[in-house]
């Protein structure tokens, strides 16, 4: 329970940092964080106590396997994630050419 | 296996190896990005339209990707929604393509354009056709990552800000629906919808769960879609992109991302209750009345029409909600309304823009003879979107409006009543500073925009002015009727996909 718990906590300093702080480049990293949260609560959902890897092999009988699917799944998450966050760092280096700060106050030409 | 099934992955396969095509060979030949890009779109559009009969013969199509079977296996279901989306989507984003042409010919790279283009289409297509959760997420995110990139494709300061902005509030929506999903997967151990949806129904229990994701794919498919208190983004991102990806975007990316995957997670997987009905009831109009407010006192006119993209999103969702066969009848024929003439009146604001170099309502006037085709289009899409008989959008607000006089919602029905009327004055206000009336300072030597971009344009308002045929007995049975029962008959719609797994 209390490594749920934890897990709760880091999701909610990601999304903290991200609907709070005004640097853009603080607010990726709260995306990251919260995001890593998100899978690492995936993982967390699969994990059997005592259980082994999910590797069959013949001569032996398994008694107790920790769920092999969230584990494939978060890998195409962590990937997704990180296509994402690469293209919000494009964006981020193309902001401070433009507008010569990462501070979102100060970034506020669209309004209306 | 159906051997008809195999048209399913062509919807994904054909708009990705277009987007490979497009950007390994069109680097070094510039001229052939245009003629991949249109004459991909071209087969979708002709593949989706094959699809209606082949689904009319066959019913509902599973096909098991690698051939291992669908709980295990990913699935892709055609269903008669998602005909009905695959429709939508492909019909528009062919017409949009061929705008383009001519549009996009002022930025430099052009075949960057088309290849982001068709890998948003690939993403929506996938999120169309797919019957597995987490397949859900993947192409919801490939679309939604091609699309950021798209607004920011000026790489101007307010395409950067309005991309960020978007990109931060997207990726919020994408982490609330794969917290979503995991809870769904704890919960069933299957991330197969149709599979899920039995297993839910089944196992009883877990009231708890099912509010937490609910709430959780609420917030997410909310902030895709723009429904109000998610909507911030919107009216920053759609107009800052270029005309086309404004169009696309307001088009078909927040129906096919937003409400599609809504309808299809909350009614088909976890069930409609009574209770969420009335959420998505509340959360319908406030969209359409604020939306429709804030669009009134606009003068940039893409902003305008953002706006205005909001306000008929809350149409789409009152009707949905209602519940009855005429309102989820009414809500489907809005949405493919909605996606037919909002696309055309960004494309007029983009013809305008390559015209005079302007989007301020306040610097036009009089271009009525100077551009007759994109005059005239906006008209008719200025009437489609006002509710004026006979273009389609008065069928579907009529049809809207009597389902929810039918429910007992009056409330409901008076508002969108309200809403369709302050539509008519925003849009006379378009057509009066634009179109008509006096003849804007510097505006002389204004030409009408090349003949793709009219082509496009005209086929649009057709398809706006023969939109009711969509109605008309026969062909009401095929196209429309499939896509409401799919949201009607909510979770017995897993069984007869499971049903057909084979």
């Amino acid at each position: 329970m209390t490594v749920y718990l934890l897990c709760f906590i880091l999701f909610s300093v990601g999304l903290y940092c991200m609907l709070r702080k005004r640097n853009i480049i603080k607010i990726i990293v709260g995306i990251i964080i919260a995001e890593y949260a998100t899978n690492l609560f995936f993982i967390l959902v699969a994990y059997r106590r005592e259980g082994r890897s999910p590797i069959y092999s013949p001569d032996q009988t398994i008694v107790n396997m920790v769920d092999a699917l969230p584990q494939a799944v978060v890998l195409t998450a962590i990937v997704i994630g990180l296509a994402s966050t690469a293209l919000l760092v494009a964006l981020a280096i193309r902001i401070y050419d433009k507008y010569g700060t990462f501070d979102i106050t100060r970034i506020r030409e669209l309004r209306g | 296996m159906n051997p008809a099934a195999n048209i399913i992955p062509l919807f994904v396969i054909i708009p990705l190896a277009g987007a490979f095509l497009t950007s390994f060979i069109a680097k070094r030949f510039r001229c052939v990005s245009d003629v991949i890009g249109n004459i991909t779109t071209l087969a979708l559009v002709i593949i989706s339209l094959w699809a209606i009969k082949i689904f009319n013969t066959h019913g509902i199509l599973v096909y098991s990707v690698g051939a291992w079977k669908p709980p295990i296996g990913i699935a892709l279901v055609l269903d008669g929604l998602a005909v009905f989306m695959v429709v939508t989507v492909n019909v528009v984003a062919f017409l949009i393509s061929l705008f383009a042409i001519d549009y996009m010919a002022k930025f430099t790279s052009k075949w960057k354009f088309y290849t982001l283009f068709l890998l948003m289409l690939a993403g929506m297509n996938g999120v169309v056709i797919t019957g597995d959760l987490f397949n859900l997420f993947v192409f919801l995110e490939i679309a939604f990552v091609a699309s950021i990139a798209l607004v920011a494709f000026g790489t101007g300061k307010h395409e950067l800000e309005a991309a960020f902005k978007y990109a931060v509030m997207g990726t919020l929506g994408s982490l609330f629906i794969l917290l979503g999903i995991v809870f769904l997967y704890s919960f069933t151990s299957t991330l197969n919808m149709a599979d899920m949806a039995v297993i839910l129904a089944t196992k009883g229990a877990g009231k708890n769960i099912i509010a937490m994701t609910t709430v959780l794919f609420l917030m997410g498919f909310g902030l895709k879609a723009a429904l109000v208190p998610f909507h911030a983004w919107l009216p920053d991102a759609h107009p800052s992109a270029p005309a086309p990806i404004s169009a696309m975007l307001s088009g078909i990316i927040i129906k096919s991302l937003g409400i599609y995957a809504l309808c299809r997670v909350l009614i088909n997987v976890i069930g409609l209750t009574a209770e969420v009905q009335h959420i998505l009831l509340i959360l319908g109009t406030l969209s359409m009345v604020v939306g429709v407010f804030l669009a009134i006192g606009q003068w940039d006119l893409k902003r305008l029409l953002a706006y205005h993209s909001i306000s008929q999103i809350g149409y789409v969702v009152l009707g949905i909600a209602l519940g009855t066969p005429l309102g989820i009848l009414g809500g489907l024929f809005h949405l493919f309304n909605h996606s037919i003439f909002k696309s055309l009146l960004f494309l007029n604001s983009g013809a305008l823009e390559y015209a005079t170099g302007t989007r301020d309502l306040k610097h036009m006037g009089g271009l009525m003879k100077k551009m007759p085709v994109t005059g005239s289009t906006n008209l008719i899409a200025s009437m489609s979107i006002a509710g004026i008989p006979p273009f389609n959008g008065f069928w579907s607000k009529l049809i809207i409006i009597i389902a929810a006089v039918q429910a007992g919602q009056l409330w409901y029905a008076f508002w969108a009543v309200v809403a369709s009327v302050l539509t008519l004055a925003s849009f006379t206000k378009v057509m009066k500073y634009a179109y008509f009336g006096k003849m804007g300072k510097d505006l002389g030597d204004i030409k009408e925009v090349p003949l793709t971009m009219r082509i496009s344009m005209s086929i649009f308002a057709l398809l706006c002015l023969c939109g009711g045929i969509l109605l008309i007995p026969g062909v009401l049975d095929s196209f429309l009727i499939p896509a409401v029962m799919v949201i009607k008959s909510g979770i017995t719609q897993a069984l007869i996909v499971m049903g057909s797994i084979g």
